[in-house]
């Protein structure tokens, strides 16, 4: 599987990074050297083998459904870089 | 008498509570060090001098009072990717350069109330993504190590722990935390001449540590002996509830396991780590760590783990597949960097592009890729299946071996300038190390011998799920017979 200027593309726009047009022959050639040697696990057989998710043995554990932190609206906002009274600010969104 | 910086955590806790020494003077030597090295050296991203010396009055005064607790007035540098309250945290990144947590990680929560002093903040691979302290955007860390004749080379210290390693080994400091994705605190150790354990998955808390791959990240911490090293992870081991992935198990005494010895143990020998472009002399010293441990009382055991050839493509998958889910955080809105744009989409893809370093970027678009729509299941769901193959094959090994020994690296340190600019070249530093973090499992490098050049070089022994203290009775009998003396050429006057 190789990857084309127009997927590299539209794989930054995915991942909201801007990438100006000249750099994108670099990626290219980067992702598709990455992703060229990640396809040796296509030869591996793992017919019937459950995927590992997580690192741990122990299963994730429940816990009561209650409130347990809060209240914390200035420290939440301590580190916006744009607020206005108690809310991120961000540019308009809705016309 | 012993230079205050040249105590191990052990000795300069008998000497504080003998009152041989008090905490603000050793604190004060280890900030004059870095104040005099620091600027060469690049270890530490802020340092905290106002808060290190009223830390260490405070542990004066808990000494003075018969109420001093295991760190109390112990000197430690405080990798920059643990949140700690008020002081600047970056994880050596643009997007985080002027980020002040509001809260406390737990790990470094522990270490205060055990009375740690924290001297600064040590730089790292920015959001540890990186094996030689390059992709930092505060500049990278100098080597403290010199290769004989070669004083001018400036060689690497690993990454992405390298400010935490090149720090305890220049004596900038008496330890340090570290965390470990793909050998983030084995390969920096062994690099830097210095012994650091990545525990089992679960052990450490993670909250308040930037996350970088989830099911990957573990803090451990790093010293200059074993025992060290033991002191130090007992503190920061332990169950947190605000960490769904932590482990509710007791804490063992790690350090009480160090002079145990390894008779009747049995240690496996992996044939698949024998790889090529491993160093003659990393083999040779692979070698003599095993005829160390059978003169010790150990058997030693041939294995395989036959899926270890596979474990760095598998890791390039699952890593960067979480990464681009963790770093997704990173919008310009809430926290950290922002460019302004001309609307939201703008925004973030603008405040990205000018926050992240090159190597972040391509780890979110390779994670983004293979998590994108008509590639999940070839490439993540894939990668989740070799690697539960990978932790089969340590299964299958526990059944005959209590712990393994390996090289922790394929090479000494290298020169920063004879870095590869070849990406997956570069991801090679990690192939011994990169298995116990797919496969959850407790691993420690330690020095073991020096190269012609004179550069350290570092064994690893991998344990048992929350089998720690075998490591620990391993490295100890391994420490004890290397007898590894040798000291870096920059390092804190003694």
């Amino acid at each position: 599987m190789s990857l084309d200027t127009a997927t590299v593309r539209r794989v930054a726009s995915l991942a909201r990074l801007r990438v100006e047009e000249q750099d994108l022959p670099r990626l290219e050639t980067e992702l598709n050297g990455i992703l060229g040697w990640i396809e040796q696990l296509q030869a591996v057989d793992t017919t019937g083998v459950e995927p590992m998710a997580g690192g741990g043995a122990e299963s994730l554990r429940m816990r009561e459904d209650q409130v347990t932190d809060g209240g914390q609206q200035q420290a939440v906002l301590a580190n916006a870089p744009d607020r206005a009274d108690a809310f991120f600010a961000v540019p308009k969104v809705v016309e | 008498m012993t230079a205050p910086t040249d105590f191990t955590i052990a000795g300069a806790r008998a000497a504080l509570d003998a009152r041989r020494i008090s905490a603000v003077e050793l604190t004060r030597a280890h900030l004059d060090a870095v104040e005099q090295l620091n600027p060469r050296l690049n270890a530490y991203i802020t340092i905290t001098p106002e808060v290190a010396l009223a830390q260490a009055a405070a542990a004066d005064a808990a000494i003075a009072r018969g109420e001093a607790g295991p760190l109390s007035g112990i000197p430690l540098a405080i990798k920059d990717l643990f949140c700690t309250a008020g002081i600047r945290t970056t994880a050596a990144s643009r997007i985080l350069g002027d980020f002040v947590p509001p809260y406390e990680s737990t790990v470094t929560t522990k270490l205060l109330q055990d009375g740690a002093v924290f001297l600064g903040k040590a730089n790292l691979d920015e959001f540890a993504m990186g094996s030689s302290n390059l992709s930092s955007a505060f500049g990278g860390v100098e080597n403290p190590w010199k290769r004989a004749g070669a004083p001018e080379t400036v060689l690497v210290p690993g990454g992405s722990s390298g400010g935490s390693a090149a720090a305890v080994a220049a004596r900038l400091a008496l330890g340090a935390t570290a965390t470990d994705t793909g050998g983030s605190i084995r390969q920096p150790a062994a690099f830097c001449g210095v012994t650091g354990i990545k525990p089992t998955y679960g052990r450490c808390s993670r909250y308040g540590i930037i996350a970088y791959a989830s099911s990957l990240d573990q803090a451990g911490p790093v010293a200059r002996t074993v025992e060290d090293c033991a002191i130090l992870l007992r503190s920061m081991s332990g169950f947190d509830p605000k960490d769904s992935t932590s482990a509710n198990r007791a804490v063992p005494d790690f350090a009480a396991a160090v002079a145990r010895g390894v008779k009747g143990l049995r240690i496996g020998i992996p044939r698949e780590y024998r790889v090529e472009g491993l160093s003659p002399e990393i083999d040779a010293l692979w070698q003599q760590g095993m005829d160390w441990l059978k003169a010790e009382g150990a058997e030693l055991v041939e294995i395989s783990l036959p899926h270890t050839r596979h474990a760095l493509a598998t890791y390039y998958i699952v890593a960067p597949a979480e990464a681009s889910s963790n770093l997704a955080r990173y919008d310009g809105v809430r926290f950290g960097l922002r460019e302004d744009g001309k609307d939201l989409k703008d925004l973030y893809e603008r405040s990205r592009a000018a926050g992240f370093g090159a190597e972040v970027k391509r780890r979110i678009l390779v994670g983004t890729y293979v998590l994108s729509a008509g590639y999940y299941d070839a490439y993540y769901v894939k990668a989740q299946q070799v690697r539960a193959l990978i932790k089969r094959d340590f299964d299958q090994a526990w059944e005959k071996v209590d712990a393994i020994l390996t090289p922790a690296t394929p090479t000494a340190a290298f020169g920063r300038d004879e870095t590869q600019d070849d990406p997956v070249a570069m991801y090679l530093n990690d192939v011994f190390t990169i298995t116990a973090n797919l496969a959850g499992i407790p691993g420690m490098a330690l020095p073991a011998g020096l190269d012609a050049q004179g550069l350290p070089l570092g064994l690893q022994i991998l344990g048992r799920p929350f089998d720690e203290e075998t490591l620990f009775a391993i490295g100890g009998a391994i420490e004890r017979a290397a007898d590894f003396k040798a000291t870096p050429a920059v390092r804190a006057a003694a």
